[in-house]
């Protein structure tokens, strides 16, 4: 499942099926971090039933009608056969106390993964339904048990392609999230509410309104709504990968050095400049941070129809790109269209690689030469002897500058470029998982909102635009965050301004 | 017809500032009404602080002078100081607050309900509502009299099983020295209408000849001529100041030695009270941090020496109250004439009522005001014109009468109260209204009164006034955008001179306008000669709203399509008898809270607690398979 279908499905401004029947779902869910358990879990009116159809409890007392929370021992067992399929625990909750609010019932699965597909394949014989992927989030959010922020990011952990990005899914479901909105939404109101005091109470006892401080309190959470945005970048990376284009005129093995990095073949290799016509995409996990691909074709002109389109296709991929990785042949050598191609790159998001080092004899040597020639080498350290500043990767290189000597045959120099691609990749970014983060572009796209509002009340405090338009700005950055998790303004604000003014006739 | 048997279209219970306006409206629609109170001498009092409006109830007032009703009106006529509030900021917040001569306001307000055709006013105590087939028939006196009815206003105010507690004593009362409604509740309970208790206290009140005005400041009213009504020329009058004093940390012991006899503590009060009209021993302990409260002392009217003590409100026993006012400076010898007290009544939960004010449960009957869990006379007054206007629709056979949030503060009024419900007495600020640069107490008139015209309440005279302005508006706000301003030397010096950037090449004048630092006055001075003699020609009230306008352009114009954005979901209508614990897909939680409520529209849905975005979708997909969509018919803006 993709996560970019995955994830508006949960969207609730977006209509989901209004009302589904109400079946009972299977599916499994292996727990996080589990290990070699997998659960089948059943959510619906049904579950029970359906699962006492196949598990058989140890204990001879059956389920009490009341009975939740409780967990049984026994075994699995095909009805129609009566053949054991596997032994585990049978966990119960009934509605409303469990996940979706629904009945739900676990089946802790021991025997691996081809025991849980069995189990899974029974529950479905037996009138379960097999659950679309987020499906159980989406009737806990529908049931009310959960919030939207964390129903996406459940979405999100459905689609998490890493175990970074899962663990940060996992830590906004936990509501590091909606507590780190929430607080920055408390302290706009707490701000708001001063101001609506001196207006609806101005012929009362409220003191003055010391703009000079309003205005340095709202830049700090002007820059706290900064510091969420800039995880943005974060998120969306990790749930859908950095996009790394592998650029490079044709046959310098960019598709080669693909198929390295995944460790799999993947985009067609050959020897004819030009095979590569489209762009190929896959997901790669580099030092826990998903990086997507994109493997482009050659870039130089060409007659041939087709690879003129991929050719544009390969300039889109760069102009999308999160990363570029430059590829030159160290054995065919590099030319002016090499160095016209670095010279519109950011040094930030680039990675210089000199492939084929396996053809050559000293890799090094030529990297320097390579870099001299793309005028990436630093200008003070050219009068130093030339390659002594040649490390391994270490080459003193023009501010930002990273370069690498691989073959994508050998795997030679390989691990370096990881390195330097996870380097680069969370260059700016604290890819700080403790930290909550805005993985879901529907947040993202709110809180830019809000800091947008504050930025507007901040020049109208400065310029004193006057109290109401300030507080129209306010209320609406507070509204923008309150979209995330749904929290009305109007009673949060009289709560706010009883609690911090003594008002009243 | 038996004896002591009368026939109504609209009978109106109780003679507070909701009734009038409820028994004025339906009378002017043309109905037969009754106005029933308790105590014919005691109509439109003021049980508390002699003022009307203030920053969002001043809005308020305005609108129901916009659509017709009195409350307004009769504050001319009885002011006796007037001010405008918030003039330091914007437009949009300023609002009019009136001093008012008590007196003088309920004799006013008698005169006007006595001169009105269809209405009768008849004094007793409706003891009991004959209900049959979930519809009301009539109401019964206490007396025996039976007046039989096709729609009625509950307007019984503090009045249903009202307790009044003064310290350690309380004793039945609707409030000091009247008596309560003891019988009614029952009947209203039998008939499947819940209620529930609130409490309101207000402060004591002293011999105006016993202050010491030296030892506090003076506040005096505005000394240009002002008004609430759109329709009246506003008059100058000799006008009565009010003093400021504040209590200290004398004051403050005084109390707190004397808390453990407050009915706080002691809880022989148990309503709930407002938030925003904390007793001097709430405040006290919810701010011990506080040195002094501002207590502002307020004539109560022209022919009495009463003041009011605003700030000082106070169940405490008369003898402590006694020394709190000794203990506060200015009111050392001050002889304390009337005691402050609570009150704790009977409301009618409101989320109970339509849009249109009229129980859910009981068909035909309508309530207003502090009955159902609000407070403030412009509160009950609001409420009291819609109630009126809905029984008297109800009972010609028409379709009911409600405001959008968007068009006034009426709107927002009544779409939190029967939507959210309340849990302290309610009171509007301005800050309950999403769309304030809109709703502001300048364009009342503009926004309303064509829907008062509607409704008979306002004449066509009336509404020509307005149409004139309006039209006046839209020529002068063409003639600004034709208008250019050269960059040339005599426009960028005036430009330099007023603190702005200077002109690069020319510009409209309305755009000119919308420069903070630019007023009407100095764009006439900026526009080339020939200009100059139209555009100076504006009428003062058409400049100030060509201000107000070019002030809030931008806001507004967002607000506007927000606005739009919302009509879908606000017109979308759900049946009154919809299913909602059939629809799959709604929490249990929704479920339970809109079929309590029963929303109007999906719009009015949207905003019940409890009911999510995801529910507000479920429900919109369904209304739209099922074709169970309505358009409801709803009034629409006077501007747009
Ligand atoms: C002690 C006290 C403190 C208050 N404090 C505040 C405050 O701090 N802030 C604030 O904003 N507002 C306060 N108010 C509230 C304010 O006075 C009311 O909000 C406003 O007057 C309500 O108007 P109403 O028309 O709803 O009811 P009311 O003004 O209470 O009028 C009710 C009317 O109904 C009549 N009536 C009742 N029952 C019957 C019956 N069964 N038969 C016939 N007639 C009946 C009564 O005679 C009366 O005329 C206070 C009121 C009191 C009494
Ligand atoms: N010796 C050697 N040959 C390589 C290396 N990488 C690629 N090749 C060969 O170079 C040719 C072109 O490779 P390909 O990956 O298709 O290049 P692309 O056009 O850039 O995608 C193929 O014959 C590869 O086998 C390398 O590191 N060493
Ligand atoms: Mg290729």
């Amino acid at each position: 499942m993709d996560a970019k279908q995955m994830t508006p499905s949960l969207v609730a401004s977006e209509p989901v099926s209004p009302s589904w029947p109400e079946d009972t779902i299977v599916a499994i869910s292996t727990a996080i971090g589990a290990g070699a358990i997998g659960i089948v879990r059943l959510s619906g009116p049904d579950a029970i039933p359906l699962a006492g159809a196949v598990f058989r409890p140890q204990r001879s007392a059956p389920l009490g009608a009341e009975e939740t929370y409780s967990l049984l021992y026994g075994h699995v067992v095909d009805p129609d056969t009566s053949e054991m399929i596997d032994e585990g625990l049978m966990a119960v909750m009934r509605k409303p106390r469990s996940y979706t609010r629904e009945d739900v019932v676990e089946l802790h699965c021991h025997g691996g993964v081809a025991a849980q597909r069995a189990v899974l394949r029974l529950l479905i014989r037996s009138g379960a339904r097999s659950a679309e992927p987020g499906e159980f989030t989406r009737r806990a959010f529908h049931n009310g048990r959960i919030d939207l922020a964390q129903a996406e990011s459940v979405a999100a952990i459905v689609a998490a392609r890493s175990t970074a990005a899962l663990r940060a899914s996992v830590r906004q479901l936990n509501g590091g999230l909606s507590e780190r909105l929430q607080a920055t939404r408390r302290c706009l109101i707490g701000l708001l509410a001063q101001i609506e005091a001196t207006v609806d109470f101005s012929d009362e006892d409220v003191e003055e309104l010391d703009w000079e401080s309003l205005g340095g309190q709202l830049s700090s959470v002007e820059s706290d709504l900064g510091r969420l945005l800039d995880t943005a970048f974060v998120g969306r990376a990790l749930s859908q990968g950095v996009r790394t284009a592998i650029v490079g005129k044709p046959n310098v093995g960019k598709s080669s050095l693909l198929n390295a990095l995944l460790m799999r073949e993947r985009a067609i290799v050959s020897d004819i400049p030009g095979t590569t016509r489209d762009t190929v995409e896959e997901l790669v996990e580099i030092g826990g941070i998903p990086i997507q691909l994109v493997d482009t074709a050659g870039l130089r002109s060409s007659g041939d129809h087709v690879e003129r389109l991929g050719v544009s296709r390969s300039v889109e991929a760069m102009e999308q790109a999160d990363l570029i990785l430059v590829v030159v042949d160290l054995a065919a050598g590099w030319d002016e269209a090499d160095r016209r191609l670095l010279s519109g790159l950011d040094p930030r998001r680039s990675i210089v690689i000199g492939n084929k080092a396996d053809l050559v004899e000293d890799a090094q040597a030529l990297l320097c030469d390579l870099a001299e020639c793309l005028g990436l080498l630093s200008r003070e350290r050219l009068n130093d002897e030339h390659g002594k500043a040649c490390g391994k990767t270490g080459l003193s290189l023009e501010a930002g500058w990273r370069i690498v000597a691989v073959s994508a045959l050998t795997g030679h120099g390989l691990e370096d470029l990881r390195l330097l691609i996870q380097e680069t990749a969370a260059e700016g970014h604290e890819f700080c998982l403790d930290e909550p983060i805005l993985a879901n572009e529907r947040h993202r796209a709110l809180v830019q909102e809000s800091f947008e509002w504050t930025g507007s009340a901040i020049a109208g405090v400065a310029r004193r635009a006057g109290e109401e338009l300030v507080c129209e700005d306010l209320r609406s950055a507070v509204g923008a965050l309150g979209r995330i998790t749904g929290e009305e303004l109007t009673p949060d604000l009289l709560d706010e301004i009883f609690s911090r003014f003594c008002l009243g006739k | 017809m038996p004896r002591g048997e009368w026939t109504y279209d609209v009978v109106v219970v109780g003679g507070g500032h909701a009734g009038c306006e409820a028994a004025l409206a339906a009378a002017r629609m043309g109905c037969r009404t009754a106005m029933v109170t308790l105590h014919l001498d005691n109509i439109a009092l003021m049980p508390c602080n002699p003022a009307i409006g203030g920053v969002g109830k001043g809005q308020l007032t305005r609108e129901i002078d916009a659509l017709g009703g009195e409350q307004g009106r009769n504050a001319d006529r009885a002011f006796i100081q007037l001010k405008m509030l918030n003039t330091s900021k914007g437009p949009a917040v300023r609002a009019l607050r009136a001093q008012a001569d008590k007196r003088l306001y309920e004799d006013w307000m008698k005169v006007v309900l006595s001169r009105t055709p269809n209405l009768d006013l008849l004094q007793g105590e409706v003891a009991s509502l004959d209900v049959s087939r979930e519809t009301i028939r009539s109401v019964r006196l206490a007396d025996g009299r039976c007046v039989r009815c096709r729609a009625a206003v509950l307007a019984t105010g503090t009045f249903l099983r009202g307790k009044v507690v003064v310290g350690d004593r309380s004793y039945p009362a609707g409030r000091v020295g009247e008596l309560p409604a003891r019988r009614l509740s029952a009947s209203l309970l039998a008939a499947g209408i819940e209620l529930d208790r609130f409490q309101s206290a207000t402060p004591p009140r002293v011999d105006g000849a016993t202050i010491d005005a030296d030892r506090m400041v003076v506040q005096q009213g505005d000394s240009q001529p002002l008004s609430f009504s759109h329709w009246r020329v506003p008059a100058l009058r000799r006008q009565v100041p009010c003093y400021l004093t504040h209590t200290t940390p004398v004051t403050h012991e005084v109390v707190s030695a004397h808390l453990h006899l407050s009915p706080l503590k002691s809880g022989s009060v148990s309503g709930k009270g407002p938030r925003y009209c904390p007793s001097i021993d709430r405040k006290l302990i919810n701010f011990p941090e506080k040195e002094r409260h501002p207590v502002f002392v307020e004539p109560e009217g022209v022919t009495t020496r009463e003041m009011y003590l605003q700030g000082l409100t106070t169940s405490l026993p008369v003898f402590v109250q006694e020394k709190i006012i000794h203990a506060t400076p200015g009111l050392e010898k001050a002889r304390l004439i009337r005691p402050g007290y609570a009150v704790e009544y009977d409301y009618l939960p409101p989320q109970q009522l339509t849009l249109g004010l009229e129980s859910k449960t009981v068909k035909g009957l309508f309530s207003a005001g502090q009955v159902n869990g609000t407070s403030g006379y412009e509160e009950a007054a609001a409420q009291g014109l819609v109630a009126g206007i809905n029984a008297a629709l109800y009972a010609q056979d028409e379709p009911p009468f409600f405001l959008r949030r968007d068009q006034a503060y009426i709107g927002v009024l009544i779409d939190d109260l029967v939507t959210k419900g309340v849990d302290e007495p309610y009171r509007m600020f301005t800050s309950r209204a999403e769309y304030r640069l809109l709703l502001r107490h300048d364009n009342a008139a503009e926004r309303l009164s064509h829907l008062g015209h509607k409704l008979g309440l306002i004449s066509a005279e009336q509404l020509v006034i307005v149409e004139k302005k309006q039209q006046g508006l839209a020529e002068f706000t063409d003639l600004l955008d034709t208008v250019q301003v050269r960059a040339c030397e005599d426009s960028n010096r005036v430009l330099e001179e007023l603190g702005t950037m200077p002109l690069e090449e020319s510009q409209s004048a309305a755009k000119l306008l919308r420069r903070p630092q630019v007023t009407y006055e100095d764009v006439i001075r900026l526009v080339g000669s020939s200009d100059r003699e139209r555009i100076s020609q504006a009428p003062p009230e058409v400049v100030e709203q060509l201000e107000i306008q070019a002030r809030y352009e931008g806001y507004i114009r967002r607000q506007m399509s927000e606005i739009r954005h919302q009509r879908a979901t606000e017109t979308l209508g759900i049946p009154a008898d919809f299913d909602y614990w059939s629809l799959q897909g709604l929490t249990y939680e929704a479920k339970d809270k809109m079929s309590r409520i029963r929303p109007a529209t999906l719009g009015q849905a949207s905003r019940v607690p409890g009911v999510s975005p995801a529910d507000v979708s479920v429900l919109l997909i369904h209304l739209h398979r099922s074709q169970l969509q309505r358009s409801v018919e709803m009034p629409e803006m006077s501007f747009e």
